[in-house]
């Protein structure tokens, strides 16, 4: 949770509020690489771009 | 009583310090306990040598500095992949699951880990980051002898920051001027290094002593595509040449084909004049943009002293440039100017900025006690390491230890030397050092390859006593650090033949070139290291006594390691080096300790020990 507030103050502070729908979608496709350990969510990326 | 506790860790070259009301007490890279060249992990050792050293346990510290900001660097990371996607793809899978599980977190992280320090421990508000390139500052400004100075930080990157210039007063730093990423000197030259065959982030010093062995014949063309150079310095590089921003690697085909050949597999592609060629440019050309930086800075601020860090502060070739241009009156340079030095600049920096502690400034010697930071061990303890690793041993008076030690000079045997504190920073300084007879035409040869197991073209650097430098190099200034590059006195060069002019590259190495060849680079260069008695007594006592015999007041020293290896931190550290390679004697406080007399058995495979730098 302070992680959040953290974060919030620091966007707030550097004035980088448009940093925050890129920082949701690349924490997601972070975390589905995470969660994927390795390749297998690969492909389903690359389609995406 | 104040103490702050100074980290840097995470990405290479991990570090602790500590810095009690003000005095830095202690300060040693996590890579000296591991034994892994340039450990970047958690500094776990160090800083419980750290505080072993100030007699504290982490409840008493008051304060926690750690030397960069992870969200400001992950802000860097963010914006570079969103401006160059969907290129980057790639470094993004990579870099995105160690962010997201570790690096994000990075106050949790420490945390967690300065709890197996302490399981009581709790931060609070303990914890603070300071911004790499002003740590940076710091580590040059704080503890340097000047009460004014501009301050001059030069590395690969930090969050956003790659070169800074601050100016510093007093207790007061401010940054006034900076470049921001992917313009970096050092993102450049790291890319030579890559294209050259190196290794990123270690091999840059090779870069360096590959230089006088080529041309610049590449300056220009670099001037003129990769790097928009202004008169002050300050310069923007042309990305179409690199991929360090989104790729895998330094450069790309474009950059290959300005040059006209592939990037040097080091296994299988030889080092040819090209690539010497190739490191004298880029070594011109970072010259050029220093000298620019340093000429426009002190005609701008008026100031007498420069104060540098960063890891382009160890091109101590520059760094002989700067001085020598006279720009400014006096220069200094942290010794620990790499990631690891950031330990001791956030530290330093709670103290002074945040803090607000004043700040005395110590004319004319610095505030790093010589570098001797690190680890020493008594004379028992020594006595009782060495006993049980099964090594036979002599023990004399300190006046026996010197003369014994300076006998096997004169007779040319390379010997290991490990007295007192180990040093801080990348350099051995006679702490933790091999030494050798530089008369000799042979030694250089002999430790490359016989005993530090590296490249031949590798020069080595002399340590001179400093009331004799200017009598043998074109310097007479302080350089303890060995930071400073000098010629060699004209009247101790020996003019080559035709024969010998004719010969290029390597082979001209092997030419004699002057009264002191192990330690004359093949355009007479040095890398100095003065030694004072006031901050390495043992050492110069030794280099006096190596003086009286012979007239020469110079050895030849390099760090107490193999290659791949981090320099030794403990007596066993010691041994084991000396048992795996060519070394004839090995010094340990008042211990000496002859090859013939060891036990055969204890001899092991040193070479193949270390991963290759």
């Amino acid at each position: 949770m302070s992680f959040l507030v953290e974060m919030w103050q620091f966007l707030r502070f550097r004035k980088k509020f448009w940093l925050l729908p890129i920082l949701v979608m690349m924490v997601l496709f972070g975390g589905l690489i995470v969660l994927s350990q390795g390749s297998a969510i690969a492909p389903f990326i690359y389609t995406l771009f | 009583m104040t103490a702050i506790l100074g980290i840097s860790a995470f990405y290479h070259d991990s570090a602790a310090a500590i810095v009690v009301d003000g005095t830095l007490v202690a300060a040693a890279q996590e890579e000296r306990f591991t034994r892994k060249k340039h450990d970047a992990g958690y500094p776990f050792h160090a800083i419980e040598y750290v505080l072993g050293e100030a007699g504290l346990g982490l409840g008493d510290v008051d304060h926690i500095a750690f030397y960069d900001k992870p969200f400001l660097k992950f802000e860097r990371l963010l914006e570079t992949y969103v401006s160059y996607a969907p290129r980057g793809l790639k470094s993004f899978r990579m870099a995105m699951p160690v962010w997201l599980r570790e690096k994000l977190f990075q106050k949790d992280l420490l945390s967690r880990e300065l709890r197996r320090h302490d399981p009581e421990f709790r931060p609070g508000n303990k914890l603070m980051f300071s911004e790499h390139h002003f740590s940076h500052a710091a580590s040059a400004f704080f503890p340097s002898p000047f009460e004014e100075a501009v301050v001059l930080t030069l590395d690969g990157v930090g969050e956003w920051a790659t070169t800074t210039l601050a100016i510093g007063r007093g207790k007061d730093l401010k940054i006034e001027k900076e470049i921001h990423f992917p313009h970096s000197i050092g993102l450049l030259y790291s890319a030579f290094t890559y294209y050259t065959g190196f290794k990123v982030n270690s091999g840059e010093y090779k870069v360096m002593g590959l230089a006088p062995y080529g041309t610049p014949r590449f300056k220009d063309v670099i001037l003129e595509n990769l790097i928009d150079l202004k008169d002050d310095g300050s310069f923007r590089l042309d990305m179409q040449y690199f991929n360090y921003a989104v790729g895998l690697t330094m450069t790309n085909q474009r950059f290959s084909d300005l040059f006209g050949e592939p990037v040097r597999q080091p296994e299988k592609d030889p080092l040819t004049q090209f690539h010497m060629d190739i490191a004298a440019s880029v070594q011109a050309v970072t010259e050029e943009i220093v000298l620019r930086l340093t000429r426009s800075a002190a005609q701008e601020y008026g100031i007498e002293n420069l104060c540098m860090a960063g890891g382009v502060a160890l091109n101590c070739v520059a760094n002989g440039h700067i001085l020598r241009d006279g720009a400014f009156k006096d220069i200094w340079v942290q010794p620990a100017a790499g990631d690891a030095g950031g330990a001791v600049g956030a530290a330093l920096a709670a103290w002074h900025t945040e803090l607000k502690n004043e700040r005395q400034s110590t004319s004319p010697s610095d505030k790093m006690q010589g570098s001797y930071l690190g680890p020493a061990f008594a004379q028992d303890d020594i006595e009782q390491r060495l006993t049980a690793i099964g090594a036979k041993f002599e023990t004399f008076e300190t006046d026996g230890m010197i003369t014994e030690a300076a006998t096997a000079l004169v007779d040319g045997k390379a010997l290991g030397w490990f007295q007192g504190r180990m040093e801080f920073g990348p350099r051995a300084l006679g702490g933790r050092s091999i030494i050798g007879d530089p008369r000799s035409p042979s030694m250089q040869k002999t430790l490359n390859l016989k005993v530090k197991y590296r490249e031949s073209f590798r020069p080595f650097a002399p340590s001179v006593l400093r009331e004799d430098v200017n009598d043998w190099f074109q310097l007479d200034y302080d350089s303890p650090y060995m930071l400073l590059v000098a010629d060699v006195q004209e009247k101790l060069r020996r003019t080559m033949t035709s024969e010998e002019m004719q010969l290029f590259g390597i082979d001209k190495l092997n030419v004699v070139r002057s009264d002191i060849p192990a330690v004359t680079h093949v355009d007479y260069s040095a890398r100095v290291q003065t030694v004072h008695a006031e901050t390495n007594p043992l050492y110069h006592a030794l280099i006096s006594e190596f003086k009286q015999r012979t007239g020469c007041p110079v050895l030849v020293n390099t760090s107490f390691n193999v290659r791949g290896e981090p320099i030794v931190c403990t007596p066993e550290d010691a041994f084991r080096c000396f048992m795996g390679t060519d070394l004839d004697m090995l010094v340990v406080g008042r211990c000496i300790l002859r090859k013939p007399d060891q036990d055969q058995a204890l001899k092991q495979d040193y070479k193949e020990a270390f991963e290759l730098d």
